[in-house]
């Protein structure tokens, strides 16, 4: 199913004027963000398909850069992510990219922060929901509608069972997960949906495996910062 | 969820002698393990945004960023208060207030997506101005809320809700489907009348393409939210009337999908065709775009 519940047709409370080109673009912002887990400092957004063809007239640059912010789809700072993103000193570059994509609304994120860097390709599927299918070049498939831990790691054997384990014991159900990796024992990136966000512990836990390279969680219920 | 089609919601809520709204809100407070209280206060607080934006739209400045639409539920409201209607009162009222909430919209404020910010002005069009027509009370109408959601979740699951995905029909048409069963509903209808409306309401709707003037969720978006709440009403009285889909509603779903997957990309949300590409609607594209130029918004 790709729509789960009754609120991902009833809803979000949102900022105008399109809940796929402003409310889907400021969840795949805040997407982006939450996996970078670090203020970003440059962001060089790529607008595919409709995105590209309307962005100025949605507003759609002001709502992934809202999100980019951390700003949630009903914040009216959104108006103002423009200036508001030069007071935080984040740079941005939307252009329009060519050739095919993987939906009609479709936005690469190219995150940089002063340590790390991530890249993420998000496509907006109407109503204000959003599908995340790539991670850094890993092929992946979630809508944050539920928290997710995105888990960059070496592709070996038992090291799932290590994590689900962890998760397991931390009373964590599993909603889906779904394992992608470059090559046979070389890098691996698993995704992991659950019923109720991780307390920090656990997380913590789960990037202390021997394997495991870098845990981020993904939470677009999480409180915003108002 | 208990159900994938709307012939399956229909069975169950007549098996367990439940309104489809109530069996919708147990459903969902299982599946999110949230106290039915409280997936109920989020409805609430979601019906107290649209009667919000209503206000709103009658009353404040609505000319949108572009500066080509607003204020038209105001004139419609206006011209109520001083002639005869020609649709009549209620029907008149609805559009006027579902114009408000896609003009609020288009104003870059503050609404609810029902399923679409495209569609936005549709469910609180017909809901508020048919509870102060009635009587009805808050509680009522947050419950045909969660009928209007069930009703919606059946049609994104098998088809399309953004006009990018599947055309005008997809969102203005759903919202209308969405809106038309929960009126039954609110009316005291069978759930399978509700059903029935769905499918009524869709055909109306079907092949309709998405073609905003320069991509704006403006023209001719907002006067399809005016129609859009009248065609629910209609919907509802031909279904509370006994009128049945003769096509079941499910298999209108599946047209909607199987049109939606064939429109040209340039009916589906690009501003490429339609009257998007009229030659008034590229000289206000044109503008549009000098407009930024000069640093406008």
């Amino acid at each position: 199913m790709r729509f789960k519940d009754v609120f991902s047709i009833m809803g979000p409370i949102m900022i105008g004027p399109s809940s796929s080109h402003t409310a889907g673009a400021v969840r795949i912002g805040r997407v982006a963000r939450q996996a970078l887990a670090d203020d970003p400092r440059l962001a060089e957004i790529v607008f595919y398909g409709s995105f590209a063809e309307t962005y100025e007239g949605h507003g759609t640059n002001l709502a992934l850069l809202g999100g980019l912010l951390g700003f949630d789809t009903d914040d009216l700072r959104i108006r103002e992510s423009f200036a508001i993103a030069a007071q935080a000193g984040l740079a941005y570059a939307f252009t329009k990219g060519k050739g095919a994509a993987p939906h009609p609304n479709t936005a690469v994120v190219r995150l940089t922060s002063a340590s790390r860097q991530i890249e993420i390709v998000g496509c907006s599927i109407g109503g204000g929901n959003i599908e995340i299918v790539q991670v850094d070049g890993f092929q992946v498939k979630f809508t944050g509608a539920y928290p997710a831990l995105l888990i960059t790691h070496q592709d070996r054997r038992g090291l799932l069972a290590q994590i689900t384990q962890t998760l397991s014991q931390a009373g964590s159900n599993i909603v889906s997960m779904q394992v992608e990796r470059k090559s046979r024992m070389g890098d691996a990136m698993s995704v992991i949906e659950t019923d109720h966000p991780l307390p920090g512990a656990v997380i913590e836990e789960v990037s202390r495996i021997t394997n495991v390279h870098v845990v981020t969680k993904i939470d677009l219920l999480a409180e915003v910062s108002k | 969820m208990r159900f994938h089609t709307l012939a399956e919601l229909a069975a169950l809520a007549e098996a367990e002698k439940k309104t489809i709204g109530i069996l919708m809100l147990e459903d969902q407070a299982e599946e999110s393990e949230m106290p039915p209280d409280e997936v109920f206060a989020k409805m609430a607080e979601y019906y107290q945004v649209m009667k919000e934006a209503i206000r709103k739209g009658l009353t404040e400045d609505t000319n949108s960023r572009s500066g080509f639409t607003g204020l038209d539920a105001q004139r419609v409201m206006k011209r109520l208060s001083e002639s005869e209607a020609c649709a009549g009162e209620p029907a008149d009222r609805a559009m006027a207030y579902a114009l408000a909430v896609s003009e609020i919209n288009a104003s870059m404020g503050r609404v609810v997506a029902t399923p679409t910010a495209g569609s936005c002005g549709i469910i609180p069009g017909v809901f508020v101005s048919s509870q102060e027509r009635f009587g009805w009370e808050d509680r009522r109408m947050v419950s045909a809320l969660f009928c209007a959601g069930a009703i919606g979740y059946v049609i994104a699951n098998h088809s399309f809700i953004s006009g990018a995905e599947g055309g005008c029909q997809a969102e203005v048409g759903s919202a209308i489907a969405m809106a038309a069963g929960a009126m039954v509903e609110l009316r005291g209808g069978t759930p399978m009348q509700a059903v029935h409306a769905v499918g009524l309401a869709l055909k109306n709707s079907l092949g309709l393409i998405c073609d905003p003037v320069g991509g704006l969720v403006e023209i001719p978006c907002i006067v399809r939210n005016g129609f859009g709440a009248v065609t629910a009403l209609a919907a509802a009285d031909m279904a509370l009337a006994g009128v049945r889909s003769v096509i079941p509603s499910d298999e209108v779903i599946g047209v909607l999908r199987e049109v939606g997957a064939q429109m040209p990309e340039i009916y589906r949300e690009t501003a490429q065709g339609g009257l998007a590409r009229t030659p008034t609607g590229k000289a206000i594209m044109k503008e549009l775009k000098q407009n930024r130029g000069r640093g406008g918004g």
